[in-house]
Parts: C-alpha cells; sequence; structure tokens
C-alpha cells in the first residue's frame, strides 16, 4: 500500500474546507501509529489506510479513544491490477454529539488470488466483530461476496447467495456478468 | 451437546450442514412461506414455548444490484437502484443522487431542492402505511391492515401527480429531480395532508391505545440504549431506545436545516416503542411538507443540464439519508469511468437485521411476528 | 355386486344383465360409470368451474417487490376480494393459486416449485411483473431467473414493473375467464 501505488484513492483538495475536529481526529490517529496513512481529510469525511497486522489496534483506539461506537457498513473493493483487496469499514459515533456528522473510513487490504478458494487461500483479514460487533453481518457479507475470510470471526458462513453456490465470488471484477 | 455439528459434515457446503437432533429442542423453519416471515427465512430453535436460538437467512431476493451498478452508467443506475425498497424509492435514490452530484460537482437548483424533501417525506409515508399495514396483519388486527392500505393511497396519489408514477418514481436525478410539479399541486397538496393527518390521529384509539395491541409488545424484545448503540442499529430501531439520532437533524442534507421538525425518541426500546416511533414521523412528515410548500421558491429551474455519460473523478464518496426505516447509506468509489467502480449500498434493514438474533432469543414463539417486524425491516432492502 | 347380478338373472327375462358374469363385472361397472360421468359431467364441471372461479385462494408467497402492489390490491381501495381473489393465505394445502409475485432468485426458485407442488390439485399460476415473465430489469444480474416459465406453467402473464392494481385486477379476471372454458378436472 504505497503512496506510489497507482490506483491510490488520490488525495483531494478538500482538506482546506475540512474543520478543525476533523484535522484533530486525523493528527491524534497519526500521532499513534506511524506506520498509518491518512488517505484524505474532508468536510466530515476521513479516510484512514492501516495495514492488516495493524487494523484491530487501530480500530481499538478508534472506538476507546475517539469515541467512534458503531460500523455503518463494510466495503470490500476488488482491485485485480493490485492483487489485492480492500475492504472499508465506515465507522460513526451515536454517543458523542460533536461526532454526529463524521463518518471515519477505515481501510486496509489483502493480497487476493487468481483462483480463489474462499477461506482456504491466503485472502484473510483479522476479524473486527470484537472491537465493534455491529460488523458481524457485514463480515458475512463481504466473505461471500469478494472471498475475504474473516480470522476471528465465529460464524463465516453464506449469507445472501444461494446454498448451492459454486461460482467464484460474485463481486470480484473477474466475474462478468454473461453478455456484458 | 445437542447442537454440536456431527464431525463428518464438517466438510459440506455451509448453509447445509446437518446437526444432532435433541429431543427436547424443535427446530422451526419461518418462511420463506408463511405469513410471518415476508421474503426470508427465520430458522428458530425452540425448547417448548421459548425460543432458544435464531438464525435468521435472508438472500431469497438477492439481485445483486451491486454488480449491476458497476455495468452501468450514473444515470442508466437509477431505475433498478430504486427496486430494493420499491414504495421507499425516493428516500433510497436520495444518497445516490447526492453522492454523484458531489463527485460530478453539481449544484442542485434551489426549487429542486425543495421537491426533493417533498417527494421523500411523502415517500416515507407510503412506507411506513405500508409497513403499519403489514404489521398490523402480524398481530391479526385486520382494520389496521385496511385503514393504513387505504389512507396510503392518498400519498400514492400525490406522487402520482408529482412523478408520473404510483410507486417506481424514478423522480431524483443526479442534479436535480426529473420533472417539476404540475399546477395547483400546492393546494391539493395541502388538502390532502391536512386529512391524512386527521386521520393518523385515529390510529391511536383504534391501534395504538388498544389493550391487546399493548398486552402483546409492551416489554416484548426489549433492547437496550447500550444494545442499540453496540449493535449499530438505525432508524425507529435507535430512536426506540433512547438515542437520539436521525441523519435530517444530525448531518441535514438539501434543505432539511431550514425546516421545523423535530425527532422522536422514546426510552422503553421495546416493540410498543419501536412501533410507535414511525407513526410519531409521519407527524413530523406532514409538518415537514407543510412548512416545505411554504418557504419553495415558487418558480425556477428544478435541474441542471448534464453532460451525456458524465465522468466521476478518481475519488470515493460516502453519502447518507434518513429513510423510512433509518439511516440509508451510499459508497460509490469512482475510477475516472462513466459507471462506478464499485457501488456500496449500506441499507438500514441489513443493519437492523443484527438485532434480530439478540432480540428473539428468549422470546416465546408467540411474540416472534411482533418483534420481527418492529424492526422495520423490508427483506428485499436487505438483500439487495 | 356380482351376487346381486346372479339374482336378477333368476328372475327375469334375458336382458343385458344375463351377459355379464364375474369375470366381466368390471367393465360392466367401469362402462356404467362412464355413462353416468357423461349424464352429469357438463352440468357438474360447470358447476365445479363456478365455484373455483368465485373463490381464488392465492397462496401467501412473496418472492419480490410486486408484493407491495399485491398488498395494495387487497387493500381498501382496489379490493380484489370483490372479484373472488381472496386475501393471500397462509396454509398452502388450502389455496388454487400462485402469484409470482416478482424476480425469482435462485435460492427462491426451488422453494417455489416446492410450493406449487404441495399445493392440491387443480392450482393456477399467475406471473406479476416484468422480472417473472423475462427477468425484466435483471435480465443480466447473476442470480436472477430470466422467467419463471422454466420452473412453473403459468397461466396469466401480468406485465408490469411492477403491475399497478388494476393491471393485477384485469390478470386475475383474465384468469376467471379461462377456468370458465378450461375442461373441468
Amino acid at each position: 500500500m504505497s503512496s506510489t501505488d497507482s490506483t491510490e484513492i488520490a488525495k483531494t483538495d478538500d482538506s482546506s474546507l475540512a474543520s478543525d475536529l476533523d484535522k484533530s481526529l486525523s493528527d491524534s490517529i497519526s500521532k499513534k501509529f506511524s506506520n498509518v496513512e491518512i488517505a484524505y481529510v474532508k468536510p466530515d469525511r476521513i479516510r484512514v489506510n492501516v495495514k492488516k497486522e495493524e487494523i484491530i489496534d487501530v480500530a481499538s483506539f478508534i472506538r476507546d479513544e475517539l469515541n467512534f461506537d458503531h460500523a455503518e457498513s463494510v466495503s470490500g473493493v476488488d482491485y485485480p491490477e493490485d492483487k489485492q483487496i480492500e475492504v472499508v469499514y465506515h465507522l460513526g459515533s451515536y454517543t458523542d454529539a460533536s461526532l454526529d456528522k463524521k463518518i471515519l473510513a477505515l481501510a486496509t487490504r489483502t493480497p487476493r488470488e487468481d483462483n480463489p478458494r474462499p477461506g482456504n487461500d491466503s485472502t484473510k483479514l483479522p476479524s473486527l466483530r470484537d472491537v465493534f460487533p455491529s460488523v458481524s453481518f457485514h463480515e458475512r457479507e463481504c466473505f461471500e461476496m469478494l472471498g475475504v475470510y474473516f480470522v476471528g470471526h465465529p460464524d463465516n458462513r453464506r449469507l445472501l447467495l444461494p446454498e448451492d453456490w459454486a461460482d467464484i465470488p460474485p463481486l470480484r471484477k473477474d466475474f462478468r456478468i454473461k453478455g456484458r | 451437546m445437542s447442537n454440536q455439528v456431527h464431525p463428518k459434515d464438517k466438510e459440506i457446503l455451509p448453509g447445509l450442514q446437518i446437526e444432532k437432533v435433541d429431543d427436547r429442542i424443535m427446530t422451526l423453519n419461518v418462511g420463506p412461506q408463511h405469513p410471518g416471515s415476508g421474503h426470508m427465512r427465520i430458522i428458530l430453535k425452540i425448547d417448548g414455548d421459548y425460543i432458544v436460538h435464531t438464525d435468521p437467512d435472508p438472500g431469497y431476493v438477492h439481485r445483486g444490484e451491486e454488480k449491476m451498478a458497476e455495468y452501468r452508467n450514473y444515470i442508466t443506475n437509477i431505475p433498478h437502484l430504486e427496486r430494493p425498497v420499491i414504495h421507499d424509492s425516493c428516500n433510497i435514490l436520495y444518497p445516490y443522487c447526492l453522492g454523484v452530484e458531489e463527485l460530478l460537482g453539481l449544484e442542485v437548483p434551489e426549487r429542486a431542492k425543495y421537491l426533493r424533501v417533498i417527494a421523500a417525506e411523502l415517500n416515507r409515508c407510503v412506507y411506513i402505511e405500508y409497513w403499519l399495514a403489514i404489521y398490523g396483519i402480524f398481530l391479526g388486527h385486520s382494520t389496521m391492515f385496511m385503514w393504513p392500505m387505504g389512507d396510503r393511497e392518498l400519498c400514492i396519489d400525490l406522487l402520482d401527480k408529482m412523478t408520473g408514477a404510483r410507486v417506481t418514481h424514478a423522480y431524483f436525478v443526479p442534479g436535480g429531480v426529473r420533472n417539476d410539479i404540475p399546477p395547483n399541486f400546492e393546494d391539493v397538496c395541502l388538502r390532502q395532508i391536512n386529512y391524512f393527518e386527521k386521520r393518523l390521529k385515529e390510529y391511536a384509539d383504534i391501534f395504538y391505545d388498544n389493550p391487546i395491541l399493548i398486552s402483546r409488545t409492551k416489554d416484548t424484545g426489549i433492547l437496550s440504549r447500550e444494545d442499540a448503540i453496540k449493535l449499530g442499529t438505525t432508524g425507529s430501531v435507535l430512536r426506540a431506545s433512547g438515542v437520539d439520532f436521525d441523519i435530517r437533524k444530525k448531518e441535514p442534507y438539501d434543505v432539511y436545516e431550514e425546516l421545523d421538525f423535530q425527532t422522536n425518541v422514546l426510552k422503553e426500546g421495546d416493540s410498543y416503542a419501536r412501533s410507535k416511533i414511525p407513526w410519531l414521523d409521519m407527524f413530523e412528515s406532514c409538518r415537514i411538507i407543510r412548512d416545505a410548500l411554504k418557504k419553495m421558491p415558487k418558480s425556477g429551474s428544478v435541474r441542471v443540464k448534464l453532460k451525456p455519460k458524465p465522468k466521476g473523478g478518481d475519488t470515493e464518496v460516502y453519502r447518507r439519508v434518513e429513510s423510512g426505516r433509518g439511516s440509508l447509506g451510499m459508497h460509490i468509489v469512482s475510477r475516472g469511468l462513466p459507471q462506478p467502480y464499485r457501488l456500496k449500498i449500506s441499507v438500514p434493514s441489513f443493519r437492523n437485521l443484527i438485532a434480530m438474533p439478540h432480540l428473539l432469543t428468549g422470546e416465546k414463539l408467540g411474540n416472534m411476528p411482533a418483534v420481527y417486524w418492529s424492526l422495520n425491516y423490508w427483506p428485499v432492502e436487505a438483500d439487495r | 355386486m356380482v351376487d346381486d347380478l346372479v339374482i336378477s338373472k333368476q328372475s327375469k327375462g334375458l336382458t343385458i344383465i344375463d351377459q355379464v358374469n364375474s369375470h366381466n363385472a368390471n367393465v360392466f361397472i367401469g362402462k356404467l360409470g362412464d355413462i353416468l360421468f357423461k349424464a352429469v359431467d357438463k352440468p357438474l364441471g360447470m358447476a365445479l368451474n363456478w365455484g373455483r372461479l368465485w373463490s381464488l385462494w392465492p397462496v401467501h408467497i412473496e418472492t419480490a417487490c410486486c408484493s407491495v402492489e399485491f398488498g395494495a390490491a387487497s387493500g381498501p381501495r382496489y379490493d380484489v376480494e370483490r372479484f373472488g381473489i381472496i386475501e393471500a393465505f397462509g396454509s398452502l394445502r388450502q389455496c388454487d393459486l400462485v402469484v409470482v409475485q416478482g424476480t425469482i432468485t435462485r435460492k427462491m426458485a426451488p422453494r417455489l416449485r416446492l410450493v406449487y407442488d404441495q399445493m392440491p390439485e387443480p392450482k393456477y399460476v399467475i406471473a406479476m411483473g416484468a422480472c417473472a415473465i423475462t427477468g425484466g430489469l435483471y435480465f443480466d444480474s447473476y442470480n436472477v431467473l430470466p422467467g419463471i416459465d422454466g420452473i412453473l406453467p403459468v397461466d396469466v402473464y401480468v406485465p408490469g414493473c411492477p403491475p399497478r392494481p388494476e393491471t393485477l385486477i384485469q390478470g386475475c379476471m383474465l384468469l376467471q375467464e379461462k377456468i370458465k372454458r378450461m375442461k373441468p378436472r
């Protein structure tokens, strides 16, 4: 996940519009964790890229120190040219009134294989279920849709797809819709 | 011992594992063909009359919206994105339009913003009335099926006049709304909304003050404030547990900042409170519509011109709105193409589904429909 | 039965009964049944069809978003019950109509067929909405069947996305016309 990465989400110029609170939030994360990269700070939207080894520590820090208490969504994005899959947790806060508008996107990447065998290949990430219980179904969905196995998730079962689904996970980019 | 997976069956595909049977525990499949389930299956394990384990099994209407969105450009995505909740179609298109506008850098005309708010609030009423009707029939209260179904048609008529379609409006487009309202719409809308509000008040007598409803829903499926926050629930489920969180107030989009309304919060966290919050929301919707009709600019353009196949930049957006069920977010990843590179729809139904095993386990089986439908859950939306 | 026939042979003269013995009694009675059936078939069959016509009980299986408009059709404004289409019912053993309300996904398809197979004869199928007819808007989705013709025999197609309740009512009336003309089963 180097900064020279061609698919890296470009830093936008919106950072000048961001409030002091946004900046202080991102500063406190970057001060605590040196490896963490702040991808952008837009008004009310912060994105933090972390390595997968660190994600539990960063998530615990965000929960305990910065008061983000639940996950709104977990979206997996497939980048076949980097051979990586990105998982983005959108975190929000109900308890802290000053964070009502803020969404903190916590992104991490995991290697991707061309012939996926969901659960049995190297596409694995540590589960954030112990930190944010609200991600449990989202991670199940991510597992079946992109084949990212969440280590530590007790319930890595199929959720939405039919029981007899034997194709590759459908949201990967090499899964093509017929005729398109 | 009883619920352990047989070691031989571990190799079988997930979801098809055969479990050892206990004499005492009975497994009950509720749905997908069942009047108390909707488009999903709930696998219950019951011990006598009590539910000891709940396993929701959604996905019966999983149509791959997110994959389809990657093959269509920003405009042609509109019709299929509203299908997951066709009776709340304006609100599911709202975050998409806000997100695409942020991507393309569009500025929405002032009149269009008000029209959007009016359409979204009318649609919220349509959704809640349908939800309430089904809640009534779930509890065996047939009158409560007929009344909201009839009153719902008032709002549908208004939306029909406004957009030209009964339920699937496709009214919101990036850069405004599709068309302006017909001439005398304001008067008709005001008259119908006043009558609608009068009807809403009568629901209290027949439904909310009904001792049978109260005895069936009070103190069942209690979701504490801490659990509601921890599980990340949203919308009426969250507000019934005492958390004051409404995106319209907390992160106002379009013109909600200028409109006069309040959010409804109850502290009980039981099924009764969860069933009451949407009803109270409808009064606020009427208030918003009346206020918006008053403050709306009387003329002006309603849509900005777009280039054919507009392209977004190399960035991502996450926008959310308060839909009939709660916070609805869209995460759009753009990579300079006319299509979104990835579109994630973060739907409130899916987020509230997490609370279902938590609430149903330990309840009596007879309380299942009351608790389940009070979660303000629409299975088609959860499956996308 | 055979004993009775023997008695009648003794008491009366040679009639058609005389030709009946214990070997061909079954054939004779079968023929008698045919004659009886032909005599009452037409009026009785019409009565049967008439009865089915005005009490079509749809099974309560929602498959996708068209169920919203199906609900509206049972509501007070459209009130499909006045045409004998009763509000969706829970027990499929007592139902004779499947209204396929929209998209059929690959996960739902075996369940839908299972529901259809468990229903008693005679049974009718209405395909409601563009998705149930051809796959509709979801023609290129990976999890949606291109129409339900492959799994169920459809009687009436109701187009629309979703069809307005009036269209559904028209479809139900078309089905009633069809039942009226059908050979009674």
